[in-house]
């Protein structure tokens, strides 16, 4: 039983999620360098937050290609739990995982704060510990966290109840105050906010270790 | 010219000196060491060398009069950067450097590449760095040239620090008019070494490969060590290729490879390549290790085809480092760095002869001894004025009885104010916390990614210096495992140092170590940046002497050596009319303290209604007979209000500084103190708003009867004062605490009960029942909050 967190060129929340998960909840990480294909013996693979190759061209644009992506795909189509934080979120939308895309703040600067959320879906397992409209309050650290998508996506987003997290002030323009989504099956989860950095409580609050606890389902 | 044999070059020596900012008297001093005249590529190598940037070429004597050693200082000046032990088999290597004269032409990647260069500095001595933090210095906001740059250096540093994954922590912003044209951006990283030994530049093992890492080698950054020492010009933006592009991207890969390859060992000397580039990598290395080094041009990876050896030796292309490694190990050390994306190439090896020697295309093209370039470089020495400038001596004329007559209700100002003719308290304490200087930097610091590592204890705008916790990065560790932190902390007051550089400098120390203590850190030792108008004036030097004289004086007494840093000089503007504009003298002050127990340590915020709100340092004032530790000339009120910058500032007490921090140190570990925030600017009644706004709870302090001025009691500043609350349920062993303290150094009583935290949304000031102060938190906050989003153009408060 353990989970595995991807290690591209330029992750950068990959030791936190480690030590969030093993130093703080007791769960069993190792980490997959991105050219490596093996996921065997994994419950959950998080894709964590960074600037995945620098994040030229469009953040999470060039990750895609990744070998280990390759393997996540087939991963995630016999039902394996993919969570991606941040640029691992990013990562989930280049890669049509997860429905949109992430752009450009409204107010065009990185902004790092606690954002209030509250949780509107506990369908999936990931927040399956919490009751809808709970609150929760998570970090966010990003330049490139505004959600976007068509109407028809917002609406089969509804009707699909993917909609995991939403912002309750909207730091950053997305659309319908989406913080985090969920794929249809409800194994896949991508959010901008960082679990991983409310997990400790000699660094803040530690909200983050339901969303982490469910890895190992 | 010199004497010689062979001194026929194929250049105009006049026009080359003038392009690398040589003087006529080096060129003979080259000759003489060279024993022949220096060829084009010799004499730009010597150029960067032998710049102020590199080779400290004015200040050197001056620096030399720090303290640099100590129990705890394990590497003082002269390497990459400082380090210290923490005990527990933990060290921090940490540094601070500028980058003022490429933010000012290119803020964005001035200020990046600022980031990413103190960064190699620190993971070049084996260190992983946790910490970031910034000093910066703009013109007033209401010029939008300000704003434009401000934005750029802002967005610089947050794009690096945020993208390589390293936390930006704290910092400070001020402004002033000096510095319009000219900001100051001064970067400052604290590492964690993870290898048993630090890693040293110099070189050894003859024979030895010489390994380059990193990122290729282009033309951007040419000569950027001799531009960063001299004035800025309206010609200065024809310099941009001086200015480097950053790549954040590199750098991470270039730190996790450098850590894996220290961590085999066969490392045995590295050295980044920040000024002067390859020049100065080759040169120190050699130097250092009284060896020569051969470095083949050709193998050096190139960014464009066609680039001449001159390019090569002085391109300042960013994310490159020099090895020397273990023989038979180069191998499987370049591919570390080839996994992670990076060059690496064999580029030369080290030679027993002392002289470094370049080969382009099969030819030596530049053969110079180490030490000739790296030792003994010049010395401008200048005069040293016996009294203060005129101006300066003019302006410590001005005194407090100088100011208008104040009243209960307020001050009534000269009619050609342009705040009209009367201010109430509540006024003027509302347009301090409206002055960008003194209000939030919170536009500023959410930009940064303050929380990466999971480490970050004391977020920006907390408490009055960041904390970082100590955890191994290596291995799994537990929650339940580090209890111990750092605390670091960047201090200027460059308005006191522009009226007199000696007291300044050394409130500059004292409030750097007096905010350290407010977290309840022990300060350990200091980094400096030293950002100067050009030295060849007699009133710039005396600035420089008489602050590095004050740094000496402040850190020998409060035990905290100087283990390195920075100078920046010619930090002036040549404005359209000729004139030329200096900055403020601003030697920045980097400290970093150990925190024993990271339970204790303390914010700004009141924590309970009911609390008790105590004073220490220099009490306020009972009598007209004013202590000259404490004063308003040289303050923010004065400046914001009476719209003056003038008067001596404030004696520094250094012996009541250590009283003092180590009293509220103790108080803070015994569990006393709840709450600890240090005066500064705008004194007592800015404090205790700031209190206010960060716990949002209110206060009422009742001040003590007296005969001195109103405006001296709420707005004077220094006197090593600190502003701390004390539980309630507390008071009678606190006032015991207190009174021990008095018996044990009789005469300084040094604590003042003030009032208590209250659960009122309200501060208030009162004096023998008269209502000074009377302001609701959220005006006081809507002010301190927006001050700086208001002159950006932007409004904050929609996006909390």
């Amino acid at each position: 039983m353990s989970i595995g967190v991807v290690v591209f060129p330029g992750s950068n929340c990959d030791r936190d999620v480690r030590w969030a998960a093993q130093g703080c909840l007791d769960i069993p990480t190792r980490f997959l360098w991105h050219e490596s294909r093996d996921l065997n013996g994994l419950d959950a693979v998080v894709l964590p937050g960074g600037f995945s190759y620098g994040d030229y061209l469009r953040c999470g644009a060039i990750a895609r290609f990744a070998p280990v992506l390759e393997s996540l795909v087939e991963f995630v189509a016999r039902g394996g739990r993919v969570l991606g934080i941040c640029n691992g979120f990013q990562v989930l939308t280049e890669l049509g995982l997860l429905p949109g895309a992430l752009t450009r703040n409204r107010s065009l600067h990185f902004i790092c704060e606690d954002a209030l959320l509250t949780v509107e879906s506990n369908r999936t397992p990931w927040l399956k510990g919490h009751q809808r409209k709970d609150a929760l309050t998570l970090p966010i650290a990003h330049g490139e966290g505004r959600y976007q998508c068509s109407d028809q996506t917002l609406c089969q987003l509804q009707d699909d109840d993917a909609i995991a997290l939403r912002y309750v002030n909207n730091p950053n323009g997305s659309v319908a105050d989406i913080a985090g989504i969920t794929n249809k099956t409800g194994n896949v989860l991508g959010l901008m906010p960082h679990p991983e950095r409310a997990c400790d409580p000699v660094i803040g609050g530690v909200d983050g270790r339901g969303l982490l606890q469910s890895l190992l389902g | 010219m010199c004497q010689g044999p062979d001194l026929r070059v194929d250049y105009d020596v006049a026009a080359a000196l003038r392009h690398e900012g040589l003087k006529p008297h080096d060129y003979d001093e080259i000759c003489r060491r060279l024993q022949r005249a220096p060829n084009r590529v010799e004499l730009g190598m010597f150029g960067v060398m032998w710049s102020e940037h590199c080779c400290y070429r004015n200040s050197r004597p001056l620096l030399s009069s720090f303290p640099t050693s100590g129990h705890r200082i394990l590497v003082g000046p002269g390497e990459n950067a400082g380090v210290v032990d923490l005990g527990d088999g933990q060290s921090l290597a940490f540094k601070i450097e500028s980058h003022n004269h490429p933010s000012a032409l290119e803020p964005f990647q001035g200020a990046a590449t600022g980031v990413g260069g103190i960064l190699r500095d620190i993971f070049t001595m084996g260190a992983r760095p946790i910490a970031l933090l910034n000093a910066l210095r703009f013109g007033p906001l209401e010029d939008e040239r300000n704003v434009g740059l401000m934005e750029g250096v802002v967005e610089g540093i947050a794009h690096y620090g945020n993208c390589v994954g390293v936390p930006t922590v704290g910092g400070e912003v001020a402004f002033d008019s000096s510095y319009s044209g000219n900001p100051l951006v001064n970067a400052m990283a604290l590492g964690l070494m993870e290898t048993d030994e630090i890693v040293c530049s110099g070189a050894h093992g003859v024979g030895y490969p010489v390994v380059y890492v990193g990122s290729t080698t282009g033309r951007d950054g040419m000569g950027g060590a001799s531009f960063a020492s001299a004035e800025l010009t309206k010609a200065s933006l024809d310099d941009r290729p001086a200015v480097q592009v950053g790549d954040p991207f590199l750098e991470k890969g270039l730190i996790e490879a450098c850590l894996e390859a220290f961590k085999s060992g066969d490392v045995v000397a590295a050295q980044d390549m920040g000024a002067a580039g390859l020049t100065c990598s080759c040169s120190e290395m050699a130097a250092k290790g009284g060896l020569g080094i051969e470095l083949d041009l050709d193998r050096v990876p190139a960014r464009e085809v066609g680039m001449t050896p001159y390019e090569f030796l002085l391109s300042e292309s960013q994310e490159r480092m020099l090895f020397v490694v273990k023989p038979g190990q180069e191998q499987s050390l370049m591919e570390r760095f080839i996994r992670w994306g990076l060059q690496a190439a064999i580029v030369g090896c080290v030679l027993e002869e002392k002289v470094v020697r370049v080969l382009h295309k099969g030819e030596v093209v530049a053969e110079v001894p180490a030490n000739a370039l790296a030792d003994d470089t010049p010395i401008d020495r200048h005069e040293l004025v016996s009294d203060p400038p005129l101006e300066i001596q003019a302006k410590w004329d001005w005194q407090e009885d100088l100011l208008p007559v104040v009243g209960l209700k307020g001050i009534n100002l000269n009619s050609h104010s342009h705040f009209g003719s009367n201010l109430s308290w509540d006024e003027i304490l509302l347009k301090l916390l409206d002055d960008p200087t003194i209000a939030s930097k919170r536009w500023v610091f959410r930009q940064y990614d303050h929380q990466v590592q999971a480490n970050t204890v004391s977020a920006p705008g907390v408490s009055d210096a960041a904390v970082v916790r100590l955890r191994p990065q290596q291995g799994k560790g537990s929650v339940d495992e580090v209890n111990r932190g750092v605390a670091a902390v960047v201090d200027c007051p460059n308005r006191w140092v522009f009226l007199d550089p000696e007291r300044g400098a050394m409130a500059a120390v004292a409030e750097a170590a007096r905010n350290l203590s407010c977290v309840g850190a022990e300060p350990l030792a200091v980094t400096d940046n030293l950002n100067f108008p050009s030295p060849e004036t007699p009133t710039g030097y005396w600035q420089l002497a008489l602050a590095c004289r004050g740094l000496s004086k402040a850190c020998k007494t409060l035990s905290t050596p100087v283990t390195g840093g920075n100078v920046s000089l010619y930090n002036e503007t040549r404005l359209a009319d000729g004139e030329i504009q200096p900055i403020h003298p601003t030697p920045v002050v980097g400290m970093v303290g150990l925190v024993h127990d990271l339970a204790n340590v303390c914010g700004q915020a009141w924590l309970e209604p009911g609390d008790l709100i105590w004073l220490l340092g220099v009490p306020i004032d009972t009598t007209v007979a004013v202590d000259p530790r404490v004063s308003l000339a040289g303050s923010s009120y004065l400046e914001c209000i009476h719209g003056v910058v003038t008067g001596r500032p404030p004696e520094i007490d250094l012996k009541l500084e250590c009283l003092v921090q180590s009293f509220l140190r103790n108080s803070i570990t015994n569990g006393f103190v709840r709450s600890a925030h240090d005066l500064s600017d705008g004194g007592l009644a800015v404090a205790v708003a700031e209190c206010c706004i960060a716990a949002n709870f209110g206060a009422h302090l009742e001040l003590p009867s007296s005969d001195a001025r109103l405006d001296r009691l709420l707005f004077a500043e220094g006197g090593s004062r600190i502003l701390v609350s004390v539980s309630s349920t507390q008071a009678v062993a606190w006032q015991k605490v207190l009174n021990q303290a008095n018996t044990a150094s009789p005469g300084s009583v040094f604590a003042q009960y003030l009032g208590v935290v209250t659960a009122d949304e309200e501060l208030l000031i009162t004096q023998a029942g008269n209502r000074l102060v009377q302001l609701p938190l959220n005006q006081l906050r809507e002010c301190f909050e927006q001050a700086i989003p208001r002159r950006m153009g932007l409004d904050l408060s929609s996006s909390v």
